[in-house]
């Protein structure tokens, strides 16, 4: 997957590599600097020339922050050649104060919502909008090429005004966004004419009816990415095939399923040099008859010697799967994730995987399509096993027994999401030992409260383990019956965790204290329905500064407890967030707290009370 | 013609209970006692129990499906958060327990990718168990077929294995084009007028409706029984189908 893809390895990975335009831009400044400020001016001058000069290689922001630190000249110059502007909570600092300070960037990273407003554990129009960001960059940054953001809503204007202040601007990435349409993506294309990079990932796109791929300017273009596979509604197909023509330097291609298999055949053999594709339906449109000559696929596959990942594969027919036999053996990535196939069907395509580093897959493929995985794919780094019935106690096509499989092939494994009706303590414990590079470990046992099922226990002694053994960790997500011991584990052995993730977990607050004295990185923290309380966070504020943010719902928190912590903490603003029908009562129903340089924000609706 | 998002909404297709007999596993030693709320300590007041596992199964069999596919009705934009306390003192009688027993946001699946299986039931081997049998019935013939709606993907599929089946009458042209004629009303009247027999069928509702004006995955979920009715019969139907569809979008 992508390094921008939805969920991310690990968030705020600071082994991110730097984009090539970075460099090119580095050089260059380089040069510039060098002219300006004579050596002979002031010894400081030229250590200042030199600083900057030297900073414009820093890429990664953990060490540009601690640069930044240093003294106040080093402050400012590092202000001053930081060109890509990361904002992890749009509104723990203003837009004008971050333009204030950063005067040269190129590239703005910024971050809205919280995690758990995907699972409409937040109401609409909570807030995160675009607008006031892209109105205070326009004249600040005129040199603006790259926008990413996720969790944030984006108007059409919005989309307008983008390709409008920047003219040279040349990627957008909207992750988990919404609030615009197909009539914004259409202004969008068609007045940013250096686009390189439109990449709508897990977006909603409200259908204004227009045709926006037509909208893309004539003539050869630029584009080396385009990812629309979220988009559901029909497009121009006649109008993709012309565009996808004249861009030789499209790479990376992601169709949404109203492209069939057929139309996919056609832009495959006018785009050879695809490295990652995303294939739409991958069937036809309508039951090909018996006059009609099935189109050689898997001749298109071959063709594109470059692929390295594959996905799509929307509605997805198994007899067409040989077709993507050629290119198995180069595949990088794979994403199964919508394709609902079982073991039997999965096997003759893993089995050629050897180089697969990623893998997204449905349960359906059971532990017996699990325990194949572990077979080949021997450089596996990251593995995502979703439900493909997101229900609770039903029965399980996945188990303790995959997990055990893949533990034991898969040993380089650094990522996983495993969704399951069943784990063992013991198969987490030996994930612990076997894959002992773990960054990430999520696991959700879709029943609430569920114990071990063969020793009756709690799933403290697995999870315990996972942060006893692997000592890379920084993000974990638990699940299962879990008292306060497990937590107990988790903030006297998971020093290095991030993000946290608890859901109906916990006997008291002692959990929570445990966390919160403990993880002294945690920097994301979201919990609901546990039974923690105003005092456990209380013992942890001193903390809080520290984190993003601290995300509470259906625990046990009550207003006075949470007026008290909002005056005891100026620099942090404690939203109170209730649904639309709930009468003001004495209990939170969520709590999100984050800290922030501006004070409460503006733009709260009703049913959020800032204390 | 909306078809992606809201579409898995119908059907409840997300509602199987099963692997109730896993509930034996010593529930009674690892339920968990919790104080109530503000009581702070650790298992003191015992007087509230954690609804044990097997409760939370019964509940799911009681519950109608039309209540549980509502749950996660309309993803992102639901205004009501129906949050279900099952910490807070109204367990306090655990014979009694709440009635809504699925939990927004539980398991944390994006409804994007819920709502992508939900609509792609009609592909898995899973629901070809589940095979969508309606009686198929026309005017004047002396008996009834029936057909295995699954099998098809769409209305022209349909429509050829129906003349096949009993002879000549037309769907009419089925493209997106044929849809848009269905909703125009004059070009309805033409194309009634003009058939010998027109395809209609009773949907989940109870009412009969003219086979062509929804997509055809929304047309597989609701559609109960199908009659072929003579074209002059038929006439009756179009303006209630035009209303239902007007209802619809």
């Amino acid at each position: 997957m992508r390094r921008n893809g939805a969920e991310d390895m690990s968030e705020d990975d600071e082994r991110q590599q730097s984009p090539r335009s970075d460099l090119e831009f580095t050089s260059n400044k380089a040069r510039y600097c060098k002219a300006t400020g004579s050596a002979s001016d002031h010894p400081d001058q030229v250590l200042e020339n030199v600083l900057e000069n030297v900073l414009h290689f820093l890429t990664s922001r953990r060490d540009r922050n601690s640069v930044s630190l240093v003294c106040k000249s080093w402050y400012r110059v590092e202000a001053l050649t930081r060109s890509e502007l990361f904002i992890g909570n749009c509104y723990a600092v203003s837009p004008g104060r971050a333009t204030a300070r950063f005067t040269r960037v190129r590239a703005l990273h910024l971050k809205g919502k919280p995690r758990f407003a995907d699972f409409n554990l937040m109401p609409p129009d909570w807030g995160a909008h675009f607008n006031p960001w892209l109105l205070a960059m326009a004249k600040p940054y005129p040199w603006l090429e790259k926008v990413y953001l996720k969790r944030m809503s984006v108007t059409n204007d919005d989309l307008a005004t983008l390709a409008e202040s920047f003219s040279g601007f040349k990627e957008l990435v909207l992750v988990c966004c919404d609030g615009f349409g197909t009539n914004g993506l259409a202004s969008f294309v068609s007045k940013c004419r250096q686009l390189r990079v439109l990449d709508l990932i897990e977006s909603e796109v409200i259908h204004d009816g227009t045709d926006w791929i037509s909208c893309f300017p004539q003539g050869e273009s630029h584009l080396e990415s385009l990812i629309f596979d979220c988009v559901e509604w029909p497009i121009n197909f006649e109008a993709l095939e012309r565009l996808v023509a004249r861009s030789p330097l499209l790479k990376k291609l992601r169709l949404n399923r109203y492209v069939s298999i057929g139309q996919l055949y056609r832009l495959m053999i006018q785009a050879p040099q695809l490295t990652h594709l995303g294939t739409g339906l991958f069937s036809p449109l309508e039951i090909a008859g018996q006059g009609d000559q099935e189109l050689d696929y898997g001749t298109a596959f071959a063709a594109c010697r470059s692929l390295v990942c594959l996905s799509g594969f929307r509605e997805i027919i198994p007899d067409y799967l040989p077709a993507i036999y050629p290119v198995c053996a180069n595949l990088t990535s794979l994403n199964f994730s919508y394709a609902n196939i079982n073991a039997e069907q999965l096997k003759p395509i893993i089995s050629k995987c050897h180089k697969l580093r990623v893998f997204w897959v449905l349960d359906s493929i059971c532990d017996e399509g699990l325990q194949a995985v572990a077979a080949t794919c021997k450089e596996l780094r990251e593995l995502r096993v979703f439900p493909i019935n997101a229900q609770e106690d039903i029965d399980s096509p996945v188990s303790e027994v995959g997990l055990q499989a893949i533990s034991e092939g898969c040993q380089k494994l650094q990522s996983i999401l495993y969704f399951c009706q069943r784990m063992t303590n013991e198969a987490v414990i030996a994930m612990s030992k076997n894959c002992p590079d773990l960054v990430v470990f999520r696991l959700c046992i879709m029943g609430r409260h569920k114990p071990d099922p063969v020793t009756g226990e709690p799933m403290d002694d697995g999870f315990g383990a996972i942060v006893m053994n692997c000592k890379k960790l920084t993000r974990l997500a638990v699940s299962g019956l879990l008292t306060d011991k497990a937590f107990e584990y988790i903030g006297k052995y998971g020093k290095l965790v991030r993000t946290l993730s608890v859901a109906f977990a916990g006997d008291s607050d002692m959990g929570l204290k445990y966390v919160l004295e403990g993880c002294s990185q945690l920097q994301k923290l979201e919990i609901r329905d546990s039974p923690f309380g105003d005092a456990a966070l209380r013992s942890g504020l001193h903390h809080c500064y520290y984190m993003r943010f601290l995300w509470m719902s259906s625990c046990r928190l009550t207003r006075q407890g949470c007026q008290e912590i909002a005056h005891a903490m100026p620099r942090l603003v404690v939203e109170v967030i209730r649904s639309a029908d709930m009468e003001m009562d004495d209990f939170v129903e969520t709590l999100y707290m984050y800290r922030s340089l501006e004070g409460p924000r503006i733009d709260a609706p009703k049913y959020v009370t800032i204390l | 013609m909306e078809v992606g998002l809201k579409m898995g909404m119908k059907g409840g297709g997300l509602n199987h209970v099963g692997g109730c007999e896993k509930a034996k596993m010593g529930f009674a030693e690892t339920e968990l006692r919790l104080g109530l709320p503000g009581g702070g300590g650790s298992g003191e007041g015992e007087v509230v129990r954690k609804r044990g596992f097997s409760e939370t199964v019964d509940l799911k069999l009681n519950l109608s499906s039309k209540e549980s596919s509502g749950m996660d009705a309309n993803d992102e934009k639901v205004k009501v958060l129906h949050k279900e306390k099952n910490l807070l003192p109204c367990a306090t009688d655990p014979a009694k327990p709440p009635a809504k027993a699925q939990v927004v946001g539980w398991p944390p699946v994006r409804s994007f990718r819920k709502n992508v299986l939900a609509t792609q039931k009609g592909s898995s081997e899973e629901s070809s168990e589940k095979a969508a049998f309606v009686k198929v019935s026309m005017d004047g013939a002396p008996y009834l077929r029936k057909v295995d709606l699954r099998m098809y993907n769409s209305y022209q599929d349909l429509s050829d294995a129906l003349a096949k089946m009993f002879g000549s009458f037309t769907i009419g042209n089925c493209g997106s084009q044929g849809m848009k004629d269905f909703m125009n009303e004059s070009k309805l009247m033409d194309l009634l007028n003009d058939s010998d027999y027109v395809p209609t069928y009773e949907d989940k509702d109870g009412d009969w409706m003219l086979v062509g004006d929804v997509p055809w995955e929304m047309f597989v979920e609701s559609c109960k029984r199908l009659r072929i009715m003579k074209g002059t019969e038929a006439i009756g139907l179009a303006p209630r189908a035009m209303e239902k569809c007007k209802n619809r979008s």
